[in-house]
């Protein structure tokens, strides 16, 4: 199947890609330490206290790194980044790193859980909908996600809450009681969470899912496989999918940036200990290293995901990969 | 025998009729070619066979297949006679296959679609023999290729093996060389004639070209309005054409203009040694991208006064050049004079200069701002001018320039949209002939117009150019145009000049081999 | 007419009216505290009912209108203001170094989310509306940026900006005279998606805390104080929610209602 001429250019593309990746994080983290950096007033004389003896003071400074020139406050931070080594919390006196891992364990498996959901549920509904253009299947999907579109997620996750837990009881009202206690109750723990965040996102992905695929039943080549005489669904699966999927792929992209966000907000509601509760103490104990690490982390892993759209691009579009 | 049997055919779409009681068949292994200008209902006739008609199309009538009534049966059973009993070329090659399968794949298609049992194996070398029938052989186009990786006619070759895979009884071909060169249409044209004639496949092809329609049919159908004005056998029809249409689509394809005598030579515009390159991507990992000379030491002179054609197919570099010429893209090499003042000023293009040099362009829908009225479309080029008219001088100018060009002053305050495709060529040239310059490039200008509308176009290119003094490039790759509307001509191919001589010389006795070939290729109208 | 739109425009105009009128005229003072009286249902003296300090919810919906217009049309403003004239610049230099160090800012900023924007804000000034604003003015910059630079790029190609360039017009008052008059439509049906997405980032803005600050009323705020009263008073959750919704489904659409609208398909159809 591949031809030398063509897995060159492959490579290519990969390395183009993989090139830019870094530039951006590169960029980026530059951004996020400066603007840290404009932050008046002095970590060290914060967490001292106002009657800090100058010595301690400038022990302290020396420990958490403040005492040396900004660029080799930077280089020092982003070397650290790359080993794993966040710095030390301000506050706790902790690594960084080991709080930031014990939130992601709540924080990305709930951005993962919601991007499946909403994949899961916006595929069919936009397929079926594409299909039945006009009909009154259609225009059903088409007016729920209209409403879905307009929820606030973290209003919806306060309904699902007085609904399910309060009400049914299905369901826990929030608190996360962690992984030891097996992977379903984890994740039992995580579905009105995950529902709250997916739905309106999935409402999105239908309303492009659906808009994609009739674009598609325009192009000449859904006729001409029509001419072969496939039916008209056949035409769609065989024909109009892949080709649809390229714009749901750009939208499922950025959908996580506005997943990971979200579920900083719904975190809120449930009073889950993912990143979300973890930023908003720091920002009012002024732990600005916290602070600092956890935004870092958030914009990397939205350009890693944009970076993992692209080679996906690749795989469904074989011009892409001719053309570099 | 007969295959095919359209009778009493109508259609409408909501409600407006687009077919109206149309009767034709098709026999076995018989060409048969329906021809008319647009909005004449060809396209709609070959959907219909095919059952393949945009929603909410009401039809009246019968189209019977051997013994089968198309109209009466269910969409299951139509489409198991799509593809196995009726073939179908498109006009688009380039949109009409499935970017992201590969060729292989898409030719196989149709194959397992009808037969099930057939493993993917047999399908697979099904698939290639069929590619290697329609000129497309294995080694040099493995299965594995994609649409991207072919050429507009080798793309049209393996929409025309996914058509004939299964041998069907019918093939039906809407426009299927439009698109084309005029060497890959002689190519393909030969092909689908051949494959009529060895498998006794019945033809039908849709064309708006009545010179491939006298070349290849073995009969002919006139349609107007969505109503077949004429049809008869080939030979018959073009001696006797009882039918007023037919006579005046026929004669539009052949017109000719009468040019007014070239004044004696003294030269407008001279191109010397012009060349110009692009960059390429990269072919490989680490490769050096590699340029591509698209325009390759040009050199000619346009004499003042003088009708000069440029002719070549797709990527010889005439779009380029007129590019050049316009000063829009500078040049690596080479110059451009016009009137002995350079077209470029250093990097920047010369106002002065091009104050005496206009344009009209290909698509009439285009070429205009959709949300300006017709009297500011054609006053953008007094941007050119050190001080534009205003006023009633503007005015005044606006309404000669679509008088000159058979519109009237009122025109002025219209939208574009409210144009025809004839009238918006009309409204470009006015657009061109607005700060009275001495030379007009015509840039595929009549390509996109019906024969009928062309005709007249060409028409008033002929006066105007008397009237004004004009000096008019001609480029295009319509070797009849070319032929009635200069009397000098350009050849190019491959970036380069390869031939040049007086019109009817080059045409009569070309002396390039590709010149040769170009218009050996060229369908031509039968002399009668 | 199209039913998108009418629907649209009256929804859009009942929360731009009651935004007014607040400046005005509210059934009750929205800071009057009223114990007494706290958490009364729909339906009483108190149309919409009252929170725990007795506050009348509808006046307080009527005042957080003006924030919640105030911020998402001042960030679709900033947006518009400088991510167009980006986009046209990019457009008109396409394929250079300026385009791409325009598009790659772009996809730089396309990774701060705005609420990841806002934190560091916050982090730094402090919560305010104002910083709501400048974090989803500064997410819809790229926003705008794009959609004009992709559109702008497919006119570049067209005719008739060709025979502008004939005419020997200079590539900014190109874009200015040609482009940017054929991108309009797209920007207003952009606009008003863009401003309905502000609205319910204000919302979750103010309601985690990083937006506007007591005693500015917003409805996201007012979600926030109604979290812990759920189970007792659902309507202080039910009222907000349902202004928040009714509000973004109005301006969604009006901006379907106007992409209908302002696309007359002036172009007829090639054959």
């Amino acid at each position: 199947m591949i031809c030398t001429p063509t897995f060159g250019l492959m490579i290519r593309y990969l390395l183009k890609r993989l090139l830019s990746l870094c530039i951006s994080l590169a960029v980026a983290s530059l951004v996020i330490f400066t603007v840290i950096e404009i932050a008046p007033g002095d970590p060290a004389s914060f967490m001292l206290g106002m009657n800090a003896q100058p010595e301690t003071l400038a022990a302290l400074r020396s420990e958490l790194g403040l005492d040396v020139s900004k660029p080799a406050r930077y280089l020092a931070w982003v070397g650290g980044l790359l080993q794993g080594d966040f710095g030390t919390s301000y506050t706790y006196r902790t690594p960084v790193s080991d709080m930031i891992a014990a939130r992601l364990w709540v924080s990305m498996p709930l951005a993962l859980y919601a991007l499946g959901l909403s994949t899961l549920i916006a595929f069919p509904a936009g397929i079926y909908a594409a299909a039945r253009r006009g009909k009154a299947g259609d225009v059903g999907v088409m007016g729920a996600t209209q409403l879905g579109v307009a929820v606030p997620n973290f209003w919806f996750a306060m309904i699902l809450v007085l609904i399910f837990a309060i009400n049914l009881r299905w369901f826990a009202a929030g608190g996360f009681v962690g992984w030891e206690q097996g992977v379903l109750t984890g994740l039992h723990a995580l579905t009105l969470p995950a529902i709250a965040l997916a739905l309106p996102q999935a409402a999105i992905l239908a309303r492009v899912m659906r808009s994609a695929l009739l674009d598609v039943l325009g192009e000449d080549y859904m006729r001409t496989a029509r001419a072969k005489g496939l039916t008209e669904r056949q035409a769609l699966w065989r024909h109009g999918l892949r080709n649809a999927l390229i714009p749901v792929l750009t939208i499922i992209g950025l959908q996580f940036s506005f997943l990971l966000a979200g579920s900083i907000i719904i975190e809120q509601v449930f009073y889950l200990p993912g990143l979300g509760r973890l930023v908003f103490q720091s920002i009012s104990a002024r732990d600005l290293i916290v602070v600092e690490s956890v935004v870092m982390l958030l914009v990397f892993s939205v350009i890693l995901v944009n970076f993992l759209v692209d080679l996906a691009y690749a795989a469904v579009d074989p011009r892409l990969r001719a053309r570099a | 025998m007969t295959l095919l049997s359209i009778t009493n055919l109508s259609l409408a779409i909501h409600r407006f009729d687009i077919l109206h009681d149309v009767t034709l068949s098709v026999d076995a292994g018989e060409i048969v070619a329906v021809t008319g200008e647009s909005g004449s209902g060809k396209s709609m006739t070959a959907l219909a066979a095919m059952q393949l008609l945009p929603k909410g199309t009401q039809a009246r009538g019968h189209i019977m297949l051997g013994d089968q009534d198309l109209l009466a049966l269910p969409e299951s059973e139509l489409c198991a006679i799509r593809g196995n009993d009726i073939g179908m070329v498109f006009q688009e090659p380039m949109t009409a296959l499935n970017p992201v399968q590969t060729i292989g794949h898409q030719v196989a298609e149709t194959i397992r679609i009808h037969d099930k049992t057939v493993s993917r194996q047999a399908a697979a070398k099904r698939a290639a023999e069929t590619l290697e029938r329609v000129g497309l052989p294995n080694d040099r186009f493995p299965l594995t290729r994609y649409p991207h990786e072919l050429s507009g006619g080798q793309r049209q070759r393996v929409v025309i093996a996914m058509a004939i895979a299964l041998r069907p009884r019918l093939l039906i071909a809407d426009e299927p060389t439009t698109a084309l060169d005029v060497t890959t249409q002689a190519q393909i044209l030969d092909l689908l004639k051949s494959l009529a004639r060895d498998d006794g496949m019945g033809l039908l092809m849709i064309t708006h070209d009545l010179a491939v329609v006298a070349d290849m049919a073995d009969r002919i159908i006139v349609m107007r309005k969505g109503e077949i004005v004429e049809q008869g056998q080939t030979q018959s029809l073009l001696r006797t054409m009882r039918h007023p249409y037919t006579q005046m689509l026929f004669a539009a394809s052949n017109h000719s203009v009468a040019l007014p005598k070239a004044p004696p030579p003294q030269p407008l515009l001279t191109v010397e040694n012009v060349s110009r390159d692009y960059a390429l991507p990269r072919r490989t990992l680490f490769g050096k991208p590699g340029r591509f000379r698209a325009v390759d030491n040009v050199s000619f002179t346009l004499q003042r006064g003088e009708r000069l054609g440029l002719v070549g197919e797709s990527g010889c570099g005439k779009s380029t050049l007129t590019r050049a010429l316009l000063g829009l893209e500078p040049v690596q090499s080479g110059s451009i004079t016009l009137d002995g003042t350079a077209v470029f000023s250093g990097t920047k293009p010369n106002l002065d200069v091009r104050r005496k040099m206009q344009v009209v362009f290909q698509d009439p829908f285009g070429s205009f701002n959709p949300r300006h009225r017709v009297d500011r479309l054609i006053s953008e080029p007094f941007h050119l001018l050190p001080a534009p008219p205003s006023g009633s001088a503007r005015t005044d100018a606006i309404a000669d320039a679509l008088i000159a060009v058979g519109l009237s002053p009122d025109d002025a305050t219209k939208y574009i949209h409210e144009f025809s495709g004839g009238q918006r060529q009309r409204i470009a040239i006015a657009r061109a002939l607005i700060i009275r310059p001495d030379l007009i490039l015509f840039d595929e200008a009549v390509s996109a117009l019906d024969v009928s509308v062309r005709a007249q176009i060409l028409d008033l290119l002929a006066e105007l150019c008397s009237a004004y003094d004009l000096t008019y490039l001609f480029i295009s790759h319509d070797l009849t145009v070319v032929r009635t509307i200069t009397d000098r001509v350009l050849v190019m191919k491959s970036g380069q000049i390869v031939e040049q001589g007086a019109t009817a010389e080059v045409f009569d006795q070309p002396q390039h081999p590709y010149t040769q070939k170009l218009l050996a290729a060229a369908p031509r109208l039968p002399d009668l | 007419m199209n039913r998108n739109l009418i629907l649209g425009a009256l929804l859009t105009s009942v929360f731009l009216l009651s935004a007014l009128v607040s400046f005005v005229w509210t059934p009750f003072s929205h800071t009057a505290m009223d114990i007494p009286n706290k958490l009364q249902g729909v339906g009483g003296a108190h149309l919409l009912g009252t929170d725990h300090f007795g506050r009348d919810i509808l006046s307080m919906i009527m005042v957080g209108a003006r924030t919640s217009i105030a911020v998402a049309l001042v960030a679709v403003g900033i947006g518009m203001g400088l991510g167009v004239p980006l986009g046209l610049w990019a457009a008109a230099k396409r394929g250079s170094l300026v385009d791409e160090i325009i598009m790659r800012g772009n996809d730089l900023v396309f990774a701060f989310p705005s609420l990841v924007i806002a934190i560091l804000i916050t982090a730094i000034f402090g919560a305010s509306a104002i910083n709501a604003i400048i974090a989803i003015g500064i997410f819809n910059i790229p926003v705008f940026a794009r959609i004009t630079r992709g559109a702008a790029l497919s006119l570049w190609e067209r005719e008739f900006i060709l025979a502008a360039r004939v005419a020997g017009k200079s590539a900014a008052r190109i874009s200015v005279e040609h482009i940017l008059p054929n991108v309009t439509n797209l920007l207003i049906v952009q606009g008003t998606i863009q401003f309905s997405l502000g609205i319910l980032a204000e919302a979750g803005l103010s309601y985690v805390g990083l937006g506007a600050q007591p005693p500015t009323p917003s409805w996201g705020r007012m979600l926030a104080d109604a979290q812990t009263m759920v189970s007792i008073a659902p309507h202080m959750a039910l009222v907000p929610g349902f202004a928040i919704i009714l509000t973004v489904l109005g301006l969604n659409l009006m901006g379907d209602g106007l992409r209908d609208a302002l696309d007359p398909r002036l172009r007829v159809t090639r054959k």
